[in-house]
């Protein structure tokens, strides 16, 4: 499944996307300031709990589990789901779920939606799949609201508009708010407190008024049937409790064994997140309520790509993400390129495994993601279900190597001589003596490289190769 | 073939030769709190206030209620069926019954709701509703713009998050709230106040 899409059209290679981003000062900054802050902050909320390293190894073992016998789990939550009154339906790709989603809206008359943050339906591309069919979906949570205002891409897991600062946020509000529902009030400041009650005097029609909202959800409990989400604001409650019908699209591998298990990701997701002790609202929902909340529940579960990652020995510890972001926070990639120039709504460290697996590495920018790291493991340390960042890294590393391609044949080609040639003394000397002899003619920059010797010179060789020496001052 | 059964192959092609999964390990603690209820009481306190929660201690949740109704200036309350009548019985604020009928534009027109709760958990500052007697629909407690929510102590404090779980039932539909709704949206900075109610007052009823 090599052309799956994760949710946005082509991009640059990662390095030509980060050069230009590097150079926009203004991002550099407002990135810098708001991953700087989070990173103290959760050291902080990290530190409360002695026992951290226990319940990383819980949470990574809980989804270890979960993903090695994903067929039964998914089946025992499908047959819980429909016991407690929700429908399961099931999509193989982004289109077939944006298929279901779409038909069960219209079966509703409904031509608006609300949404609550979510990034399998961002993956899939929904709200621009709905607008296709004439269904208008509103983005509730404040940063996706700034982002789908602002005509944008989003460029963080957990707050999509990072890279907008206060005043540009005040800005967008005001010149686009009223084009989607109520204008922002005249004489708008940039105060956080004023932008935030901007957008609840703006959204607040919109969630009175629906008849379905659309969500996603943190984690799917086999046993009971639960599904949660963790939020801040409200506009997930809003969505969750407040339409008639309610349909959720969540990944395969959001699922976990027993309700049990959910102890550990509250005590760990919002800690790494957030850097709260708790996040101010959680929901958990098991079907339908009578009574109370939407009346109908339709859960569509995604596979797009999951499984192929699934089926990667190394590189199927991707699936235990529970989308923190804490690696991108850390990440000093992620802090200097920003998010946009991962090509996909998965950036920083995580999005640099996830999303090569997911779609395949045959562009450009799925083959460069790989490589959109230092291998400096900050994110390893503060990934609260121990994904092995780096070393999914080089896994697909080699893979891209292996693949082939214009640098990759010459870099392959180079080794194999070399490999050659140390494996034979003789022809080695010789080969050293000959370089050394030769050496006033050799280029700077050899033809056919320009990529590696843009930032750097071959270094120089030495009059006598180091053997010649050796025999030469020792004997 | 469906799509479920496409799916449920690839993922069974996928795992075939996996390694057995390591046995799911417990050994985190089950509280970080010392086992002792005026402890675990200060910490929900504390933790309460420091996510802005108003935090008030009383023997008589009535007189209490009435003072914060009034000191609102609400006009009118949102009332769950089950809340104990003393805890209204000196309110002057018009009551409005939790129905099954009532719209969402009604309930944006109530000023204040006043709630009871499932438990409250000290490590975290959060209490949890599961629409249980005195709770009500889980929308009443989010649409007003300001929640009274009681406490009854020590019956319905627990410690930590794993404690709280072994209680709720994951049947009920669950709120798990920390404060007042707040937002990190703007430069990863927290703000309070956005669609949720902007006050949240808990009281923590002992005796």
């Amino acid at each position: 499944m090599s052309g799956t899409f994760v949710g946005m059209p082509a991009f640059p290679p990662f390095p030509r996307a980060a050069h230009d981003a590097v150079r926009d000062t203004t991002l550099r900054g407002n990135l810098r300031h708001a991953t700087h802050t989070i990173r103290d902050k959760r050291a902080k909320a990290v530190a409360e709990l002695a026992d951290w390293q226990q319940l990383r190894e819980a949470g990574k073992r809980i989804k270890d589990d979960t993903l090695r016998h994903l067929d039964r789990y998914l089946v025992q939550l499908e047959e819980s789901v429909t016991a407690a009154g929700g429908t399961v339906h099931w999509a193989a790709d982004a289109d077939e779920a944006n298929r279901i989603v779409a038909d069960l809206i219209k079966a509703t008359g409904e031509t608006e939606v609300v949404k609550v943050k979510s990034m399998a339906t961002q993956e899939i591309g929904l709200n621009e799949a709905l607008a296709a069919e004439g269904i208008h979906a509103y983005e509730t949570d404040l940063a996706e609201l700034i982002v789908q205002l602002g005509d944008d891409r989003p460029s963080h897991i957990l707050v999509p508009a990072i890279h907008r600062n206060r005043g540009e946020i005040r800005d967008i509000f005001l010149e686009k708010m009223g084009s989607w529902g109520r204008p922002a009030p005249d004489g708008l400041t940039d105060t956080p407190a004023d932008l935030a009650e901007a957008a609840r005097l703006h959204l607040r029609e919109k969630f009175l008024r629906a008849k379905v909202g659309i969500s996603g959800a943190n984690f799917m409990v086999a046993e009971t049937g639960t599904l949660v989400v963790f939020e801040s604001e409200g506009n997930g409650r809003m969505c969750l409790t407040l339409p008639e019908t309610l349909i959720s699209v969540v990944g395969i591998e959001k699922v976990v064994p027993t309700w049990q298990d959910l102890e550990v990701f509250l005590q760990t997701l919002p800690r790494s997140s957030t850097a709260e002790r708790m996040n101010p609202y959680t929901s958990m929902w098991t079907g339908t309520a009578d009574g109370d909340g939407p009346q109908t529940f339709h859960l569509v579960l995604l596979d797009n790509g999951r499984t192929d990652a699934l089926a990667d020995d190394i590189g199927r510890q991707a699936l235990r993400c529970i989308r923190c972001s804490a690696c991108l926070n850390v990440c000093p990639v992620y802090e200097r390129a920003g998010g946009h120039a991962y090509g996909s709504v998965y950036p920083g460290p995580i999005g640099a495994i996830l999303t090569p697996q997911l779609r395949g590495t045959t562009s450009g920018i799925d083959a460069s993601l790989p490589y959109a790291s230092s291998l400096c493991g900050a994110c390893y340390e503060v990934c609260p279900v121990a994904i092995d960042i780096p070393e999914v890294l080089v896994h697909l590393r080699e893979k891209v190597a292996g693949q082939g391609g214009r640098g990759h044949r010459l870099e392959k080609a180079a080794m194999k001589a070399v490999g050659w040639a140390m494996d034979r003394p003789a022809v080695m000397a010789a080969g050293e003596r000959a370089m050394a002899r030769t050496r006033a003619l050799h280029p700077k920059r050899p033809p056919g490289a320009q990529a590696w010797t843009d930032s750097r010179d071959l270094p120089e060789l030495p009059e006598a190769p180091f053997r010649d020496w050796w025999k030469k001052n020792r004997t | 073939m469906s799509s479920r059964d496409r799916i449920l192959a690839r993922v069974r092609t996928a795992v075939a030769d996996a390694p057995a999964a390591p046995a799911i390990t417990r050994d985190y603690l089950t509280s970080h709190t010392p086992d002792d209820p005026v402890a675990v009481l200060d910490l929900l306190h504390e933790n309460l206030a420091d996510y802005r929660a108003v935090v008030h201690r009383t023997d008589a949740a009535g007189p209490l209620i009435t003072e914060l109704l009034a000191a609102r200036g609400s006009g009118s309350v949102l009332v769950p069926d089950g809340l104990p009548r003393e805890w209204l019985s000196g309110a002057t604020a018009v009551r409005i019954d939790d129905t099954p009928d009532s719209t969402a534009a009604e309930l944006d027109a109530v000023d204040s709701v006043v709630t009871g709760c499932a438990l409250a958990i000290a490590e975290t500052g959060t209490i949890v509703l599961d629409a249980g007697p005195g709770q009500g629909r889980r929308r009443i407690s989010l649409v007003p713009d300001h929640h009274i929510c009681v406490v009854r102590v020590p019956d319905q404090v627990v410690a930590s998050v794993p404690q709280a779980m072994s209680r709720l039932d994951p049947r009920r539909p669950l709120t798990w709230i920390s404060g007042p709704s707040a937002t990190s949206d703007i430069e990863l900075d927290r703000v309070e106040g956005v669609h949720g109610p902007r006050t949240l007052e808990v009281v923590l009823l002992s005796g």
